[in-house]
């Protein structure tokens, strides 16, 4: 199997104890991790490093050229019409009618023209995937990108990334917090923990999913006991 | 779905928002009389000490005189062609400000070395009473129209730097991370993301530094002045023509207002986006 993504022996501290302490991270193209991880476990460094936001040493640091991140905020500006922010790092002539059906493809036809602080936060974060995709990335990075939405508004979107990635198929890489998130979407789950990966998972489910399937149970019991948190219903 | 919710909100709003327009304009209205009797009153009082004699009009003409004398002014084409003059010091002397301040803080807005060299001696010179620049301006420049330029231009400039280096410095530094992904490079990101949010505050810096040049025009103007308001007043002064002062007062303030109300303006457009002008 060919690899898109892979890294040996990544370090990366602030001063203090290694946050990242010698990380290894293979990913396959159109392949779709999912990164778990008490809060301040490095995962957001690890991100930044793929992103190219972050410089630490590796071994190997081997990425794909194409590369588009999606944070917790939408990170839009505000002075660029929505269309204008999906459209800024196309370097193409065809720029905008391919933001047009970016933006189409989440939905967000009727708000081409809006600004973006009139944006609901679902469709502000809906617009911030239009600008990642529209870039046609090999490697797409999630950081908690549904966070600070509803859950209501977290179950679509669920629907709407994967959609998306059976569409484009980049590989993703999805920081989350939600257990059910990465058991729902991804192919694979990574724990980190003290700078390491102590937790590896395929999941080996077909779409969609159900939560009430005992296999995603299982699975989700056993990532919740590695975060420390012990399941009531386990 | 957003119909609906936006069809419930407007049957909320209006059996409350209904009456309170109508209200509100009725109270609006009282409240400006209110705030307009005073000042006609003075007004009135300043038109009787006139009349009757109490004010003398060489130390203040009465209002009656003011209007007459702004008609002649007017007719005559003296003012208008005065006012041609200051205004185009006022924009000769503000173009060099805004470039200026525009270039400076650039470079101590956007790297850390420019600020070191720049930002130092300016905050000193800012704290300079700089109308008492004056003599060493006319001693610099002459007294042609260098030094009125010089002075309008000297007095623009902090305000103006300032705020756009505060701007700057106050960027969003995750709207620049989000510029990097998207691999707009250091031109880019100062094109996209530096400059449109740094303009709010480069706007306000703008409003302020025109009134500091008006300001400062009136001072520069009154040294040696062959024309321009300044000079009508100078004249009108040897002449103990008070209502003339009075006009030409007027029309500094008038002129202030309305440069004020153009930033105002492009204000409106080009900040369009911000939720408060929205809305
Ligand atoms: N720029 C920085 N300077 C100093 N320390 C940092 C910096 N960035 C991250 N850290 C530290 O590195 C550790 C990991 O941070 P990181 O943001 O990667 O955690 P995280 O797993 O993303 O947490 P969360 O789930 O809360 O987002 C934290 O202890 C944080 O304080
Ligand atoms: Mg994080």
């Amino acid at each position: 199997m060919s690899t898109l993504v892979d890294i040996r022996k990544l370090h990366r501290s602030f001063g203090g104890p290694a946050v990242l302490d010698g990380i290894d991270l293979t990913m396959a193209p159109g392949e779709f991790v999912a990164l778990l991880g008490r809060s301040g476990s490095g995962k957001s460094t690890l991100l930044r490093v793929l992103a190219g936001l972050d410089t630490a040493p590796a071994q190997k640091l081997e990425l794909p050229s194409r590369r588009s991140v999606v944070f917790q905020e939408p990170r839009l500006l505000p002075w660029k019409s929505v269309i204008d922010n999906v459209a800024l790092g196309v370097r193409r002539a065809d720029a905008r009618s391919l933001a047009t059906q970016a933006l189409a493809d989440v939905g967000l036809s009727h708000r081409v023209d809006a600004w973006p602080l009139t944006l609901s936060g679902g469709e502000a974060q809906r617009s911030a995937l239009a600008r990642a995709l529209v870039r046609e990335p090999e490697l797409l990075l999630l950081d908690e990108p549904f966070a600070a939405l509803d859950a209501l508004t977290r179950l679509r979107m669920h629907d709407l990334v994967f959609e998306l990635w059976r569409k484009h198929h980049p590989a993703v890489l999805l920081v989350t917090h939600d257990v059910w998130e990465a058991v729902a979407l991804a192919d694979r789950i990574l724990v980190l923990d003290q700078g390491r990966f102590i937790k590896e998972i395929r999941v080996d489910i077909d779409h969609p999913r159900r939560r009430d399937d005992p296999r995603t149970s299982r699975i989700e019991a056993e990532l919740l006991r590695e975060l420390g948190v012990e399941p009531l219903h386990a | 779905m957003a119909d609906t919710s936006t069809a419930g909100q407007t049957n909320a709003t209006n059996p409350v928002a209904g009456p309170a327009p109508g209200r509100r304009s009725g109270r609006k209205l009282a409240n400006t009389a209110m705030r307009l009797a005073s000042p006609l009153a003075i007004i009135l009082v300043w038109q009787l000490a006139s009349m009757t004699g109490l004010l003398s009009p060489r130390i203040l003409a009465g209002p009656s005189d003011i209007i007459a004398t702004a008609g002649r002014l007017v007719a005559s084409g003296e003012l208008i062609n005065g006012l041609i003059v200051s205004f185009l010091r006022v924009l000769a002397g503000f173009s060099i400000a805004l470039i200026l301040g525009i270039l400076l803080a650039l470079v101590s807005g956007l790297s850390r070395l420019g600020e070191t060299i720049i930002d130092p001696p300016i905050q000193m010179l800012k704290a300079m009473p700089f109308l008492g620049l004056l003599p060493l301006f006319i001693l610099w420049f002459g007294i042609g129209e260098a030094p009125k330029i010089g002075l309008v231009a000297f007095g623009t400039v902090f305000p103006i730097y300032l705020t756009l280096h505060g701007g700057i410095r106050g960027i969003d530094k995750k709207l620049i991370e989000a510029g990097q992904t998207l691999e707009l490079g250091t031109f880019g990101i100062i094109r996209h993301i530096v400059i449109p949010g740094a303009l709010p505050s480069l706007l306000v810096g703008v409003r302020y530094g025109l009134s500091v040049a008006w300001l400062s025009l009136v001072v520069g103007e009154q040294i040696n002045a062959s024309s321009g308001i300044g000079y009508i007043i100078t004249y009108a002064r040897d002449f103990l023509q008070t209502d003339v002062i009075v006009v030409c007062l007027l029309v500094y303030a008038i002129m202030g207002l309305l440069t004020d109300g153009l930033v105002r303006m492009i204000e409106a457009y080009a900040l369009r986006w911000r939720p408060e002008v929205i809305a």
